[in-house]
């Protein structure tokens, strides 16, 4: 076993537990710090498969903007849930039992592909061509509508969430 | 190197984890957090196919990260516009339990 599967089996062990502690911890607090853990070991992943832009990006959007939006909103509705409460529904053990067979059903449709256990060698020099990327979003033959509409469509959300959570003075009375 | 298939199983594994989390947690905003652990599956998945794409045809390959970067901003507006709603119904009825949710009912 090479090195880099020691540390990709090592990555994803700490990535799933701390998804796990994720949707199992009772403490919403702590389930938000799991989660940074967790996005930071989806980000070492992306690193294993010479994606280092996307590992870059992941931990800026991710870890540095998402999870503190979430951090956020947990400190702005804090005392609804107590920390003695469970934070799960009652028959829980019935999602928990979908996701297994799901996970199964994957597992198993997945291993009938033929080139399932095909190895990822390393790519050659300049493996993710960077330049090409930036010049296919703007390019009119390439990508340059879903870049436009995608750039409107967070603009958008930010307007809209900001109009959403904004204070209204004719209802604060 | 690594095989494929450890990626695609480690995905799959998020991926149901996130989905337990969705069915089964009552704060709207931990459904949230589990919401990004399913869209960081599905990450992972368009990541390890972009290596191997481009394994296979010699050359780096731009669309599976084009997609790679829709999933990212989607997710942005995804939980930008879903705090402020959790957030716009907490000052409504000081919960952001799903369960007690009702402001449709009437």
């Amino acid at each position: 076993m090479s090195g880099l599967q020691v540390v990709f089996l090592i990555v994803a062990i700490v990535t799933l537990f701390s998804g796990l502690m994720v949707v199992a911890s009772r403490k919403m607090m702590h389930s938000a710090l799991w989660l940074i853990l967790s996005l930071l070991g989806v980000a070492i992943l992306f690193g294993t498969l010479q994606a280092g832009f996307f590992a870059i990006v992941q931990i800026l959007v991710y870890i540095g903007a998402i999870s503190i939006l979430i951090i956020f909103t947990l400190m702005l509705t804090r005392r609804v849930m107590d920390d003695d409460h469970p934070g799960v529904i009652k028959g829980w053990w019935l999602p928990a039992l979908m996701a297994v067979i799901l996970f199964g059903l994957l597992a198993g449709f997945m291993a009938t592909w033929d080139n399932f256990q095909a190895m990822l060698n390393e790519l050659p020099a300049n493996p993710e061509n960077l330049a090409g990327f930036g010049a296919a979003l703007v390019d009119p033959a390439g990508y340059v509508i879903p870049f436009e509409v995608a750039s409107v469509l967070l603009l958008a959300a930010l307007v809209g969430a900001i109009y959403i959570a904004a204070e209204r003075k004719e209802k604060a009375g | 190197m690594i095989p494929l298939s450890w990626y695609l199983i480690a995905a799959a594994a998020l991926f149901c984890i996130g989905l337990f989390g969705v069915l089964s947690r009552k704060n709207a905003v931990s459904i949230l957090m589990s919401i990004e652990l399913m869209l960081n599956a599905v990450n992972i998945n368009l990541v390890a196919f972009w290596h191997y794409h481009s394994q296979i045809q010699g050359v780096s390959q731009v669309a599976p990260q084009v997609f790679v970067a829709m999933v990212f901003i989607i997710a942005a507006a995804e939980v930008a516009v879903g705090l402020a709603l959790i957030i716009s119904a907490y000052k409504r009825r000081e919960t952001s339990v799903v369960d007690e949710m009702t402001l449709l009912k009437g």
